[in-house]
């Protein structure tokens, strides 16, 4: 059974004070169908679904949902996302997903859903890659790698704005910056191939300097690394070689989906 | 079973022809060899690696690299699949059958435990590592398995999802009951059988 915030919080948690369930069900995860209530496009590839479920539970932050589309004739595809939304936002869900070109299930969900369509979803799934109150906390996002840390942040204001989470972000490009307006100070951009204009930040990929710059302990901080493969190798590598403890470093790689 | 059609889906991505019928539900084809892990990737020097199995077996034992490339090997041709969705198809490893591994140490136990090097685990009962269908592979499609696919060694269940193939194995602990490892306690199945789509606690 999976706590929403760590056992030495003594503060009764959002979902006590709410009368909701503190503790997110051991066997969650029968498909459902729920409602597209409303669509943002983040970026020119990415776009966020809110998801209205007839039966929501809460998630942990970093949780993934499963969606499936189905075919006239049966055929079938399935695939991941991560949750975006904090779980205080009771009754829905919200999935980013990043549009790829030969992908089958996020060329479907950014060409053809509109606002009123039903999908068919199920989860929360998957208990590793989750915040469970850890602070102080670094997060390392590459591009869509930033869903499930955003989650993470989000859910830190709302829930916990006492812990410590920094998030060093990296995008290719202008953009490419998801989630723009919500970056604060707890998060350092670095731009790896073009930087915006006048721009006095950090640019180039995620290295030593960068990740120290984050300012967080590494012998105390946990790392929620998440990204292609190649951005979570290096961006781990750079953990343990800075001090962080290899069992307090996990990792989301996203593979070729869509 | 559900009736729900996703409104205006074609599917574009569907399995080549020919090949629908290794593709276990809610799977897709996939050329390419993605990489999953929950962590750093430990880079294991094959000076210091062994290979053991050991708990409830009438004869513990370990091998180190130069005893274990003194064994039989063979190539094993199969079909993987991915617990988040990928399936690729006529791939090959190159290993030692865990019959041979296990015909030394003579096990008492029905359930297994593998670890690896960097602290993953995961479960298997004995009997799905027997009869010809799981190894201890070192190579993939004629290369040295890479750190990052789980080299220097890798556990291969091809008929399991592919998160019972511990990466960067270490050896096997053989137990008198089904306890689970890294995955299992962390929301996934206990058994992981791809065509009954045991991906997660209660499939």
């Amino acid at each position: 059974m999976e706590r929403l915030t760590p056992a030495e919080s003594g503060a009764p948690t959002p979902h006590e004070r709410d009368g909701l369930p503190t503790v997110a069900p051991a066997a969650p995860g029968r498909w459902q169908i729920g409602e597209i209530t409303r669509i943002v496009q983040e970026t020119p590839r990415v776009k966020s679904f809110r998801i209205e479920l007839p039966i929501w539970v809460p998630h942990l932050p970093g949780q993934h949902y499963d969606v499936r589309l189905t075919a006239p004739d049966g055929y079938r595809a399935q695939r991941s996302y991560s949750v975006a939304s904090s779980p205080l936002d009771e009754g829905s869900i919200e999935l980013t997903v990043d549009r790829l070109d030969d992908g089958e299930v996020s060329t479907y969900l950014h060409d053809v859903l509109v606002v009123g369509d039903k999908i068919e979803v199920r989860g929360p799934f998957a208990a590793y890659f989750v915040w469970r109150g850890e602070s102080p906390a670094l997060l390392l996002g590459g591009g869509s790698g930033v869903v499930p840390l955003m989650c993470m942040l989000r859910h830190q204001r709302r829930a916990m704005p006492e812990a410590d989470l920094r998030l060093v972000y990296s995008v290719r490009r202008p953009d490419e910056v998801i989630y723009r307006d919500e970056l604060g100070e707890e998060t350092l951009l670095t731009y790896t191939r073009v930087s915006p204009p006048g721009w006095d930040g950090h640019s180039g990929r995620l290295d030593a300097e960068l990740l120290a710059a984050a300012g967080v302990d590494p012998a105390t901080g946990a790392v929620f690394a998440c990204g292609s493969n190649g951005f979570v190798e290096t961006a781990s590598q750079l953990a343990l070689a800075a001090g962080f403890a290899p069992e307090r470093i996990r990792t989301e790689r996203y593979g070729p989906t869509g | 079973m559900s009736d729900f059609i996703s409104r205006a889906f074609g599917g574009r991505r569907r399995p080549p022809e020919g090949m629908e019928g290794r593709i276990p539900p809610g799977q897709y084809y996939e050329a390419g060899f993605p990489v999953l892990t929950a962590g750093p990737t430990p880079h294991v020097d094959t000076a210091t690696w062994t290979f053991s199995i050991d708990g409830v077996v009438g004869a513990p034992r370990s091998w180190t690299w130069e005893e274990f490339n003194a064994l039989p090997f063979e190539d094993v041709p199969c079909d993987i699949h991915c617990v988040t969705k990928w399936s690729k198809l006529d791939t090959s490893f190159r290993g030692v059958s865990l019959d041979t591994l296990l015909e030394e140490v003579e096990p008492l136990g029905g359930f297994a435990m593998a670890h690896a090097y960097g602290g993953y685990t995961t479960n298997l009962p004995l009997e799905e590592l027997t009869d010809g269908r799981a190894w201890v592979v070192t190579e993939h499609e004629g290369e040295p398995l890479s750190a990052e696919h789980g080299g220097p060694a890798r556990l291969l269940v091809p008929h399991l999802y592919f998160w019972k193939s511990a990466k960067w194995v270490a050896g096997l602990r053989v137990l008198d009951s089904d306890e689970p490892g890294f995955w299992e306690s962390n929301g996934y199945h206990m058994h992981g059988d791809p065509w009954r789509e045991e991906r997660y606690w209660n499939d």
